[in-house]
C-alpha cells in the first residue's frame, strides 16, 4: 500500500448539468507503482480524461481521495507532469523556451536541461524553432520534453497522441516506450486506442461506461524492449482481442442506452 | 496535379471523365466560393476599382452632373488641397486632429486595458463590469455631446472626452473578449508547471492574447476618427472637422472634399502602420 507512487481510492465526481447530476465517476480505485506504465482505456464519456484532470489537480473530487508518495493532493504541482492531447506549447516562445519555461526556479543551468530534453525528444536541431513552424508529432515531442524537464513524480498524459495521424502516432508510441524503457518513470496514460495501451503499458486498467469505474485490470506480459514487431506477435493480439472485449461490452451498453433515450 | 492523377490510377474503379471536357484537364475556375487568387491579380483589381471610382467622379464633373459648388471635380479638389497645403492651414488642422485623437485614444486605451483584461479573466469582476459596460455601449456617443459640453466646456478635454465614450466601451468588451480566447489548457498546462495565478496571467494569458489585443486597438483607433471628426465638427475653432464645417458655411465643397480625403487618408496611413507594426511584434502568430 504504501509503496504505490500514486493511489486513487473511491474517487467519486458529480457535475451538476443543466439536466441535473451527472455522475461521471464512481468509486475509482487503483494504484499505480514506482516505475510502473498504466494505462486508463474506456469508451468515450467514461470519464478517463476526468480522472485525470483529478490526479492533475486541475479538477476536484466530489469524494475520495488521491495520494502521490502518500501525500494527498490539493490542486496542481510539479509532482505531477501533465501532457494533453490538445497543443499546449506557448507560441510566442521557441521550442527551447517552452521547455526553460517549464524550469522556473530549478537550479542548474536552464538551458542545458532543456537542450537534454529535446534531444531526449529527438528535436536538438529545432531549439529555435516556434511552434507554428512545427508539425502536430513536433510539438507533442517538445510537450514532452517539457513535462519531463523538471522531472515530476508522476507522468499524466491525456491522449498525447490523439489529434496525430496514425503514422505520426505509432513513431510517437515507439519513442515514448524508448524513453520509458530507459529512463523508468511513473505514467498514467489515458487513451481509447487499445493498440496503443497494449503497445505501450504494463498494466492496462479498463474503465466502465459512465459511471466510470474500473472494470478489469490486465497486467500486459509482452516482453521488453518492445519495437513496432510486437505488433503482429500472436501474444500482442491475445491481449488486444482480450481488452477489445472488454471495451466492447461498454460500448455496447453506451449505445443501447443512448438508443433507449431517444 | 493533373499528371499526379493520371500516375495513380485507382485499382478497379471505372475512370470518369466529366461530361464534354477532356479528362484531366480542368479550367481553373476564378471565383469558386474561398478560391485563392493570386496577389497579382488582387492588387491589380483592387487598383482598377480605384481608378473606375475615381473615374466616376471625374466624369461627372465633366459632364456637369451637378453643379461645381455640390460635386467639385477632382482637379478642383486637388487644386485647392495644394492651395491649403501651402498656406500651412492643413498641416495645422492635421496637427490638431491628429494630437487629439491621440490622446483620446490613449487615454481609452490605458483605462479599458486592464478593465478588459481583468474581466475577461475573474468572472467576479465581469459580473460587476460587464453588464452596465453593455448597457452604456448601446447609448449613441453622439447623444452624449450636449452633455460633454455641459461638463467640461468646449476646450480640448471635451474632445478627448468624446473619443473616450465612443470607444472606451466597446474596447473594453473587445478585449474581455480576446482575454476569453485564450485556449483554456494554457492555463492549465502553467498550473500543472506550479505557476501562481498572478503569474500565470503576466507570463500567459497576456502574451497570448496580445495580437488580438492589438488588433482591437486597430480597428478602434478607426473607429475614434469617427468620433473625432463629430467633436469637432460641433464645436471646435481649429481642426479638420472645423475646417469641413466652416467651409459647408461658405459653400467650399471643394475645401470639404479636401478634409474629407485627408481624413480618410490619414485613418488607412494609421491602420497600415498599426497593422505593419503587429505584424513585426507578433511574428509567431503568423
Amino acid at each position: 500500500m504504501s509503496e504505490a507512487k500514486l493511489s486513487v481510492s473511491g474517487v467519486r465526481k458529480v457535475f451538476e448539468g443543466r439536466a441535473g447530476e451527472v455522475v461521471a465517476l464512481d468509486g475509482v480505485d487503483f494504484e499505480i507503482a514506482e516505475k510502473e506504465f498504466v494505462t486508463v482505456i474506456g469508451t468515450s464519456g467514461c470519464g478517463k480524461s476526468t480522472m485525470l484532470s483529478i490526479i492533475a489537480g486541475l479538477e476536484e473530487e466530489s469524494e475520495g481521495e488521491v495520494l502521490v508518495n502518500g501525500e494527498p493532493v490539493h490542486g496542481p504541482g510539479r509532482d505531477r507532469g501533465v501532457v494533453f492531447q490538445s497543443y499546449t506549447l506557448f507560441p510566442w516562445m521557441t521550442a527551447q523556451k517552452n521547455v526553460e519555461f517549464a524550469l522556473h526556479g530549478t537550479k542548474g543551468e536552464r538551458a542545458d536541461i532543456a537542450r537534454e530534453h529535446l534531444e531526449l525528444v529527438g528535436l536538438e536541431g529545432f531549439a529555435d524553432a516556434y511552434p507554428s513552424q512545427l508539425s502536430g508529432g513536433m510539438r507533442q515531442r517538445i510537450a514532452i520534453a517539457r513535462a519531463l524537464s523538471y522531472k515530476p513524480e508522476v507522468l499524466l498524459m491525456d491522449e498525447p497522441f490523439g489529434a496525430l495521424d496514425a503514422q505520426t502516432r505509432q513513431l510517437m508510441q515507439e519513442l515514448l516506450t524508448r524513453i520509458w524503457e530507459e529512463h523508468r518513470l511513473t505514467v498514467m496514460f489515458v487513451t481509447h486506442d487499445i493498440d496503443e495501451a497494449v503497445f505501450l503499458s504494463d498494466r492496462v486498467l479498463v474503465m466502465t461506461a459512465r459511471p466510470g469505474r474500473i472494470k478489469e485490470d490486465i497486467r500486459v506480459g509482452v516482453e521488453r524492449p518492445r519495437t513496432f514487431e510486437v505488433l503482429s506477435t500472436p501474444e500482442f493480439f491475445e491481449y488486444k482481442s482480450r481488452l477489445l472485449e472488454a471495451v466492447r461490452e461498454e460500448s455496447l451498453k453506451t449505445a443501447t442506452e443512448q438508443l433507449a433515450v431517444r | 496535379m493533373a499528371e499526379a492523377i493520371s500516375k495513380t490510377p485507382e485499382a478497379g474503379a471505372p475512370k470518369r471523365a466529366p461530361a464534354g471536357r477532356p479528362a484531366g484537364k480542368r479550367r481553373r475556375k476564378l471565383a469558386g466560393i474561398f478560391d485563392p487568387i493570386e496577389p497579382r491579380t488582387y492588387m491589380i483589381i483592387a487598383l482598377l476599382s480605384f481608378a473606375v471610382l475615381f473615374f466616376g467622379w471625374w466624369v461627372a464633373a465633366e459632364i456637369d452632373l451637378a453643379k461645381d459648388i455640390f460635386l467639385p471635380s477632382p482637379a478642383d479638389v486637388w487644386n485647392r488641397g495644394v492651395e491649403l497645403a501651402k498656406d500651412g492651414t492643413l498641416w495645422a488642422d492635421v496637427k490638431v486632429s491628429f494630437v487629439r485623437i491621440t490622446i483620446g485614444f490613449l487615454i481609452s486605451t490605458a483605462i479599458a486595458l486592464p478593465i478588459g483584461i481583468a474581466i475577461g479573466t475573474y468572472r467576479l469582476a465581469e459580473a460587476a463590469i460587464e453588464p452596465p459596460v453593455d448597457f452604456i455601449r448601446y447609448m449613441p456617443a453622439v447623444a452624449f455631446l450636449p452633455l460633454t459640453i455641459v461638463w467640461v466646456g468646449v476646450d480640448e478635454s471635451q474632445k478627448w472626452l468624446i473619443i473616450f465614450i465612443g470607444t472606451f466601451f466597446q474596447q473594453v468588451l473587445l478585449v474581455m473578449d480576446n482575454v476569453k480566447r485564450v485556449p483554456r489548457e494554457y492555463v492549465d498546462i502553467s498550473h500543472t508547471l506550479g505557476m501562481r495565478d498572478h503569474s500565470v496571467l503576466r507570463k500567459v494569458v497576456l502574451p497570448a492574447a496580445a495580437p488580438a489585443i492589438w488588433d482591437t486597438l486597430r480597428i478602434t483607433l478607426g473607429w475614434a476618427w469617427t468620433w473625432l471628426v463629430i467633436a469637432e465638427l460641433v464645436a471646435a475653432s481649429d481642426g479638420l472637422g472645423h475646417r469641413i464645417i466652416v467651409a459647408q458655411r461658405y459653400f467650399q465643397t471643394d475645401t470639404i472634399f479636401v478634409g474629407i480625403l485627408v481624413i480618410g487618408l490619414l485613418g488607412l496611413i494609421m491602420d497600415q502602420i498599426m497593422k505593419y507594426t503587429g505584424k513585426r511584434i507578433f511574428r509567431w502568430a503568423e
